[in-house]
């Protein structure tokens, strides 16, 4: 799923209303299509605001607190902003066994993040997903660009810094 | 006009799909040699080959070609097409041990075209059963050929079946377990990718024969593609008039959705994927009611795995006793694992059941990686066991693998070496399955938290003798007391291998050992003098600077400084520094 951009609309607080008017019209007549709904939601924010799960309860008729319920039950649906970019490290068993653990120690050390924590600055996140499927690759690693996820496939611990510093402003900067 | 010859292109290095450029330059090559007419050069997503550069097959004879390089374009299109020299050396000859049933089609054809499906036999069967058979018959001949469902368990798919037919209750659904969780395995999301049509048959087929109205899809939200090519193959089935009022003119009605999963594993549990779908929280409902008769929203509902699902059309094609004639007593047809870990060819394979696992790791895997020696193999990932390698005729079939105490599970096959240790690999699955559990019932909420507790003091050197049979009866109690499969067999890993590796968990804790020197807390780092080369480089790049000493006296790791990260280890170029 592409993740939007996450810039602000011209006029926020109304494509908001408008879009959240929407979804709940798309979903409100399915049965049981909540969690649908709230895919929406963090497809296009990235993750589930909470003034937008008010109003999304409003408009679909659920009580706040069944939102929360559901959005804190699964590991997919995140309560806080997504950094910029979005580096996951796949614990599938294989890349286990191939290192993907000293992959995280070396990014928390680099980053001075933990899991699921987002740098300062908002540029990254580090996150620890499930298998990817693609084991054959291990170990796997995956940052979010525009175009899509961007894989980065057996990594060595000492590739993990430049691969950083790919993502960092002055490699962006570079790039262009 | 000249006949056309179909080439499938793949570049199966895998470090980077580079498939596009190469197709690319195949054509502009082509066409500087004046036979691009006569040809078609189709990129294909799977090939069941790995690690093998540039593949190409040629679908006119089905010959395959592996290791071609950009360069050797030219001379592969003058060979085949021209009759100009030859290009023998790339060809590949795949091992025959494999037996495609359920992947038939993955990499074959194009998984977004209908057309293309249907030319491979593609909705034969729904016309066949839609035409000429009653629902009874279509369960009739599933009972014949024997399937059990993949997903694990091994439940007889013909008996679910008639569960939800014989149900007094007129609303039904068939729901596709597409919420594949365990860590290592990939099979159900590749078949999703490459032949979703033939799953959409499958759950056609599913509604068909208990009398559904609806089916859901229950898909990863972590497989995007695999949610957009079923999405794809649905509108497209609808578009036929597969799907909707009256199928092919009968007077049946089926409905497909999608519904996307969010990261939980025990949603693969069949009450809580049924919660899930309802927009709930994952969690198990307790059994008896079984959802063949009360399910979604309290109707009976049957939920079959994505591989089950696919071998149906199949099925109903070429008749139930043609699945029966493969595989072993009990277990019918073929099995897909996705084999990773320490091999040489990782992968998908589909393999009639019954081969023994030596045949799958040396035979079609290539043997371990490296030439290390194997210690075990790990199949059904969380729930399932470790079998060492003394076990390694076992053939896979639900009933040899129960007995040596793992699963089929839905089909990872890890395979372990020497460097791997057998304290550290249940104890990843333990936490994963602690990580996972709903928090539903005590036995699987407490217990497993208590028992990764005890393995965890145990990997760090803490372990008393106590803590073995103390994880024992955790280990009953989850296993008899927990409400759904997680709970149950979450143990399973631990139990696995303290019952064959006794000895390497006593090490762990008498010893305060860890042969493998995966438990960091244990392993100690010292300095082989005699390989010593005085440079230097591990004191300048111990971070904590627990390396001293002087050129002339040599160099000694202080034990309490150190903090194990192994950077000495990694850093020295002569071998010099013992891990033990």
């Amino acid at each position: 799923m592409g993740k939007k951009t996450l810039t602000k609309a011209d006029n926020p607080a109304e494509t908001q209303d408008q879009m959240i008017a929407d979804l709940a019209d798309k979903w409100r007549d399915k049965k049981g299509s909540l969690i649908m709904a709230l895919h929406d939601v963090q497809d296009h924010y990235g993750y589930v605001p909470r003034d937008v799960a008010r109003k999304l309860a409003h408009e679909l008729d659920v009580p706040l607190a069944r939102i929360y319920e559901v959005v804190t039950f699964y590991n997919y649906f995140k309560l806080t902003p997504p950094g910029k970019h979005r580096i996951s490290v796949c614990m599938g068993t294989a890349c286990y066994l191939k290192g993907a653990p000293e992959l995280i120690e070396e990014i928390e050390s680099l980053l001075g993040v933990k899991e699921g924590q987002t740098t300062s600055d908002g540029l990254y996140q580090m996150d620890v997903v499930r298998c990817l499927g693609c084991c054959g690759l291990a170990p796997v690693l995956t940052v979010n660009e525009e175009e899509g996820d961007k894989v980065y496939a057996k990594i060595p611990r000492k590739q993990v810094a430049e691969i950083i510093a790919k993502y960092s402003k002055s490699g962006e900067n570079e790039k262009k | 006009m000249s006949k056309q010859t179909i080439f499938l292109l793949r570049d199966t290095s895998l470090t980077q799909d580079k498939t596009r450029d190469f197709q690319i330059l195949f054509l502009k090559v082509a066409r500087d040699l004046g036979i691009e007419d006569s040809i078609q050069a189709v990129r294909a997503s799977d090939l069941g080959i790995y690690d093998k550069g540039y593949v190409i097959k040629d679908l006119t004879n089905e010959v395959i070609y592996a290791n071609l390089q950009e360069s050797d374009i030219e001379k592969f299109l003058k060979a085949t097409l021209m009759g100009e020299g030859s290009v023998d050396e790339f060809k590949y000859t795949p091992d025959k041990c494999q037996l495609r049933i359920v992947l038939r089609n993955c990499g074959v054809i194009d998984p977004e075209s209908i057309d293309e499906y249907m030319a491979h036999e593609g909705y034969c069967a729904l016309a066949k059963a839609l035409t000429e058979m009653t629902p009874e018959k279509v369960i009739e001949e599933m009972k014949k050929s024997g399937l059990r469902g993949r997903g694990g368990a091994g439940f007889p798919t013909w008996m679910k079946w008639s569960f939800a037919r014989n149900s007094l209750d007129e609303t039904r659904f068939v729901v596709c377990n597409g919420d594949e969780g365990d860590p290592g395995a990939y099979m159900d999301r590749s078949i999703l990718e490459g032949d979703p049509h033939a799953i959409v048959e499958g759950m056609i087929l599913a509604g068909y024969a208990i009398g559904a109205q609806r089916g859901f899809f229950y898909i990863r939200a972590e497989y995007p593609l695999a949610i957009k090519r079923i999405e794809k193959a649905i509108a497209q089935a609808y578009e036929r008039g597969l799907l909707g009022e009256n199928i092919l003119g009968s007077d049946f009605s089926y409905e497909l959705e999608v519904r996307l999963g969010a990261g939980a594993f025990v949603c693969g549990e069949e009450t809580a994927l049924i919660e899930s779908i309802e927009g709930k929280r994952g969690m198990p409902r307790s059994r008896p009611p079984f959802p063949a008769d009360k399910g979604l929203w309290n109707h009976p509902t049957i939920i079959n795995n994505v591989e089950t699902l696919a071998a149906i059309a199949q099925i109903i094609n070429r008749g139930g006793e043609w699945l029966a004639r493969i595989g072993t007593e009990k277990s019918k047809g073929t099995k897909v694992f996705a084999i990773t870990g320490k091999v040489k060819n990782s992968g998908l394979i589909e393999i009639p059941m019954g081969m023994t696992i030596s045949e799958i790791v040396y035979g079609i895997a290539g043997g371990v990686l490296g030439g290390q020696k194997l210690m075990a193999v790990q199949t059904g990932g969380p729930s399932g066991g470790v079998i060492p390698e003394h076990l390694i005729n076992t053939p896979v079939s639900y009933e040899h693998l129960a007995e040596v105490g793992s699963i089929m599970g839905s089909g990872g096959l890890i395979v372990m070496d020497e460097d791997d240790c057998m304290v550290d690999i249940p104890r990843f699955y333990l936490r994963f399955c602690v990580e996972e559990s709903c928090g539903k019932c005590a036995p699987c909420r407490i217990g497993g938290y208590q028992m990764l507790k005890i393995i965890d003091r145990i990997a760090e050197g803490k372990g008393v003798e106590a803590d073995l049979e103390k994880m024992k009866r955790i280990a009953e109690g989850m296993q008899k007391a927990s409400l759904c499969a997680l709970g149950q067999t979450a143990p399973n890993p631990v139990m696995s291998t303290m019952k064959y590796f006794a000895e390497e968990y006593r090490q762990h804790v008498q010893d305060k050992k860890c042969r493998a020197g995966k438990c960091t807390k244990m392993v100690q780092y010292s300095i082989d003098q005699a390989k010593c080369k005085k440079c230097k480089l591990c004191v300048v790049n111990c971070p904590v600077g627990a390396i001293s000493g002087s050129r002339e006296e040599g160099y000694v790791v202080d034990q309490v400084k150190c903090i194990k990260c192994g950077t000495c280890y990694e850093v020295c170029k002569f071998n010099a520094i013992v891990r033990k």
